[in-house]
């Protein structure tokens, strides 16, 4: 008798545990639909629109002088402004989570704050900087340095809208996990650094992969505000967003959407990686 | 906390932190501030006050009021899915969800208004089924929101139900505590913060929002006409001044939404940390 | 174990880093040339790109040295606040003479007096403003004042964002003065009636052509003369049609050298010699071939044909941009008050 009260309490209590196969179903549904309507229809298109005319209109767009130039510009940017924006984001996520001092929750917004301010306008603060109208823009122009219109415009806006990314990432993984570990190892008289590679860094490597991922997808797709720095010269300072709505606007529709294909690739494959070295990680 | 003693690194993690912080965001945003300040008190109400510029205000927030909920609905009901569940093609669709941050805002704009416009794939399907106008409508601007929001949402709640320990589930199960009642009481409490968090990035982005924007919205003054276009349409009549006067009141409200956010977390945390 | 892996990966990245920027030094200096750079507005891409290769023929002809030209194209207003801030252009091909006025009023880059020094008001081609309707005109669009009927969808740019939504607006205001005894009270009835039946108002000359034909917004579009016929090459014949009205206004996209930029680069030699040769008959040829209307009377004779003839009024019986812009497109202007009304 109590037996099967016991095994009627299990089922219950599993039954709490799990969600109703309808609910499952229906909300996986409701997901997929989501995803695949407002994630895998415009990607469906730009593949779509860029391999529209073959394959052979298609290389040929992304072999052209002016797409590589884009292409090495936008690179060159990722490859400047990620590794300082991840050198940041350890380090802001370091002081926020490790220690306690004021003005704390003040520093977390500032940090955010970029997320929030409008491209347009991340543009504009480095005209009003550094144009020849600015508050540098004579001392500039009297040294012939060359900022906006050139690529240090474009990596400095760069490096603003992609700045949270990193610290967004490692800031709550961080404060979750708590100091004890490399306490322990600190009390054991490891270094200051040895304990940040072989404690910290091993434990927040994957939340740190993925805010470069982002940080990297965001930097390398930053429209708004580098549309404003930019002077949108051809083949030198037009980066691949740029390049790509210059193409649409030159009724290039094949060229505009084989410059988007490599922005959407580079990010799908970058995140399929991760994805699948998480994987392996978690068998292992 | 009396931490912290023994970790090292504490003035340089926050000296950099400051510097680096001071010299890439705060000191080219002072410009705004600056620049504003050359303007009279009167001049600067009389700028925000403008009706059109009321009228983009209203436009800008109800668009990212409205696309920050549909997003947060959607999104927790993603990140649940990708984290509970298992199913055919998961790490596909997982990878799919940054696609937003990765495709330029302008190409964004211009699938979305194909898609949606009136002949489009599903401009055609709304309009026929329902008679709802999508593209070129203050309807577009939420659409084109929502897509530039759905990572925002899904990949801050992730993390947390990832971290969620359900030995609390399991507890309350034993307790018999019905599964209704788990997600109301013990579920939804723990990522509410998360959600908040991710609902409130994605209105402030959103209010901000202008590549992506312009392509679908129509940009009718007074009905779908959004803030950013109308200081990129002071920065053509060469009104600096005017540009930034807007700027900053949006810089103002994005702060104090975020200061708030960030201040509700902790209590969140605070609370959670008690319990 | 792990961490080697780590740096390892640094490695690579730090290696791949040093190689792009070496690539990018690399083309750098490979441009040792000199090099020119043409700032102009959205609808003249396809004009440069034919007229570049020519002049640079020609040059290398005249003085045996080879240059090399860069385009930037953007909206007018967009494009002339950028050189403003610093853009450093050799030469401006703008939409209209007021933005190039802009370079003399802030910043003195160029002298008062700009466009007194080519001919023709410095307007090496000129143009109008026409209508493009979709094959039949099922609407039967013939003229301006069918804009204004009820039921009838108006695709323009923008006159705040657009150079080439001012010509649009400031040819419909004209015909309205003229058809109504040059009661303003009635043009402004006409322009906001207009203006209602605007479904889309896109920044820029280009995004109105892309929500006409791609979009198939719209009934008609009004648009620049070479863009209405750009959008027929483009988009195909079969399905379009250009409608010439009774009456427009003479759009003179001006060109100007910047002067502190040019004398800075040591560009003069080639940044007048760009302009001036705009006038030749070479260039002239090319620019009737992408249907502006050349400012040559043999080679406007020769295309007589490809331009029709329609009375046009000009800026200057406007009163100049300044005032025009004043009273048009400042803030509170004339087309603000059409959608301020009953706001």
């Amino acid at each position: 008798m109590s037996a099967v009260i016991q095994t009627k309490n299990n089922t219950k209590q599993q039954a709490a545990l799990h969600d109703p196969t309808w609910v499952r179903t229906g909300l996986i549904a409701i997901a997929l639909g989501f995803i695949v309507l407002f994630l895998c229809l415009p990607l469906g298109l730009v593949l779509f629109e860029a391999f529209s005319k073959g394959w052979t209109a298609y290389w040929s767009a992304l072999t052209q002088p002016d797409t590589q130039a884009a292409l090495k510009l936008t690179l060159l940017t990722a490859l400047v402004t990620v590794p300082l924006n991840t050198v940041f984001g350890i380090a802001a996520a370091w002081a926020i989570t490790r220690f306690e001092f004021k003005g704390k929750s003040l520093l977390t917004t500032l940090i955010d704050l970029p997320f929030s301010v409008s491209p347009v306008i991340s543009g504009v603060i480095f005209v009003l900087l550094f144009g020849a109208q600015g508050v540098f823009g004579e001392w500039l122009m009297a040294h012939d340095v060359k900022i906006i219109f050139a690529t240090p415009g474009i990596i400095l806006a760069t490096l603003f809208v992609t700045f949270p990314f990193v610290a967004r990432q490692l800031i709550p993984l961080m404060q979750e996990m708590g100091n004890e570990e490399e306490e322990a190892a600190l009390s054991l008289g490891a270094s200051g650094w040895k304990t940040f590679f072989q404690i910290t860094l091993p434990n927040i490597k994957w939340a740190l992969l993925y805010g470069v991922l982002l940080c990297n997808a965001r930097a390398m797709g930053e429209f708004g505000a580098v549309s404003v720095v930019s002077g949108h010269i051809r083949g030198m300072t037009n980066t691949l967003p740029l390049h790509v709505e210059v193409s649409y606007n030159d009724y290039d529709v094949v060229g505009a959407f084989a410059g988007a294909s490599i922005l959407a690739g580079l990010a799908i494959v970058t995140l399929v990686l991760k994805s699948l070295l998480e994987w392996k990680q978690s068998d292992r | 906390m009396s931490q912290s003693n023994i970790m090292p690194g504490f003035k340089p993690a926050l000296g950099f932190t400051v510097v680096y912080l001071s010299l890439v965001v705060l000191i080219p945003l002072s410009t705004l501030v600056f620049n504003s300040f050359q303007l009279s008190w009167d001049d600067y109400v009389a700028i925000i006050t403008h009706k059109r510029v009321l009228a983009s205000f209203r436009v800008s927030f109800m668009a990212a009021l409205i696309a920050a909920a549909i997003a947060s609905f959607f999104g927790v009901v993603v990140a649940w899915v990708l984290v509970r569940y298992t199913f055919a093609g998961k790490r596909f669709f997982h990878a799919l969800i940054d696609l937003p941050f990765a495709l330029p805002t302008a190409v964004a704009g211009i699938v979305l208004a194909t898609i949606f416009q009136p002949s489009g794939f599903l401009g055609k399907l709304l309009m026929d089924t329902v008679g709802v106008q999508v593209a070129f409508k203050p309807l577009g601007i939420v659409v084109a929101l929502i897509f530039i929001s759905i990572p925002f949402v899904v990949r801050t709640v992730e993390p947390v139900l990832l971290e969620f320990d359900t030995s609390m589930e399991e507890a309350a199960a034993s307790m018999g505590a019905s599964r209704v009642q788990i997600f109301s009481k013990i579920i939804f409490p723990n990522i509410f913060p998360a959600i908040l968090t991710g609902f409130a990035l994605s209105f402030a982005r959103g209010v901000g929002e202008y590549g992506s924007v312009i392509f679908i919205a129509g940009n009718i003054p007074y009905v779908s006409e959004v803030v950013p276009l109308l200081i990129v349409t002071k920065l053509e009549q060469y009104d600096m001044e005017g540009a930034t006067a807007i700027a900053l009141s949006m810089l103002v409200v994005s702060f104090l939404l975020l200061f708030v956010i960030n201040l509700l977390q902790l209590w969140a945390r605070k609370r959670s940390g008690q319990l | 174990m792990n961490t080697n892996i780590w740096f390892n990966q640094l490695r690579v990245l730090a290696h791949m880093a040093l190689t792009v920027m070496g690539l990018m030094l690399i083309t750098n200096t490979a441009l040792a040339e000199r090099t020119l750079l043409n700032v102009s507005y959205d609808p003249t891409r396809e004009l440069y790109k034919e007229y570049n290769p020519l002049f640079i023929q020609h040059w290398k002809a005249k003085t045996g040295e080879t240059v090399a030209i860069q385009q930037s194209h953007g909206g007018a207003g967009k494009q002339a606040r950028a050189v403003l801030d610093g853009l450093e252009a050799d030469v401006v091909t703008l939409a209209l003479a007021y933005d190039i006025d802009q370079l003399y009023n802030k910043a003195r880059l160029i002298p008062e007096n700009w466009q007194s020094l080519l001919p023709n008001n410095s307007s090496p081609y000129t143009s109008t403003i026409v209508f493009v309707v979709r094959k039949g005109n099922p609407k039967q669009i013939k003229d301006w004042i069918d804009l204004t009927k009820d039921g009838v969808s108006v695709v323009t740019p923008n006159p705040k964002t657009s150079g080439g939504a001012r010509w649009n607006y400031l040819a419909a205001w004209s015909y309205a003065l003229k058809h109504n005894n040059n009661s303003e009270a009635a043009a402004k009835d006409f322009i906001g009636k207009l203006y209602k039946n605007a479904a889309v108002l896109d920044t820029g000359a280009r995004g109105s052509t892309t929500s006409f034909v791609e979009r198939e917004i719209g009934d008609v579009l009004i648009t620049w003369e070479n863009e209405a016929y750009l959008v027929l090459n483009e988009f195909g014949a079969d399905k379009y049609e250009v409608v010439t009205p009774s009456f427009s206004i003479l759009a003179e996209p001006p060109v100007a050298v910047i002067d502190k930029v040019v004398k800075k680069n040591g560009n003069q030699d080639i940044a007048s010699d760009y302009l001036a040769y705009l006038y030749s008959k070479e260039a002239q040829e090319i620019i009737a071939k992408n249907h502006y209307r050349p400012t040559d009377k043999d080679i406007a004779a020769k295309y007589e044909k490809q331009f029709p003839n329609l009375e046009l009024v000009t800026i200057a019986q406007l009163g100049g941009w300044n005032d025009a812009q004043k009273k048009h497109f400042a803030d509170d202007g004339v087309f603000d008050q059409i959608y301020d009304q009953g706001k």
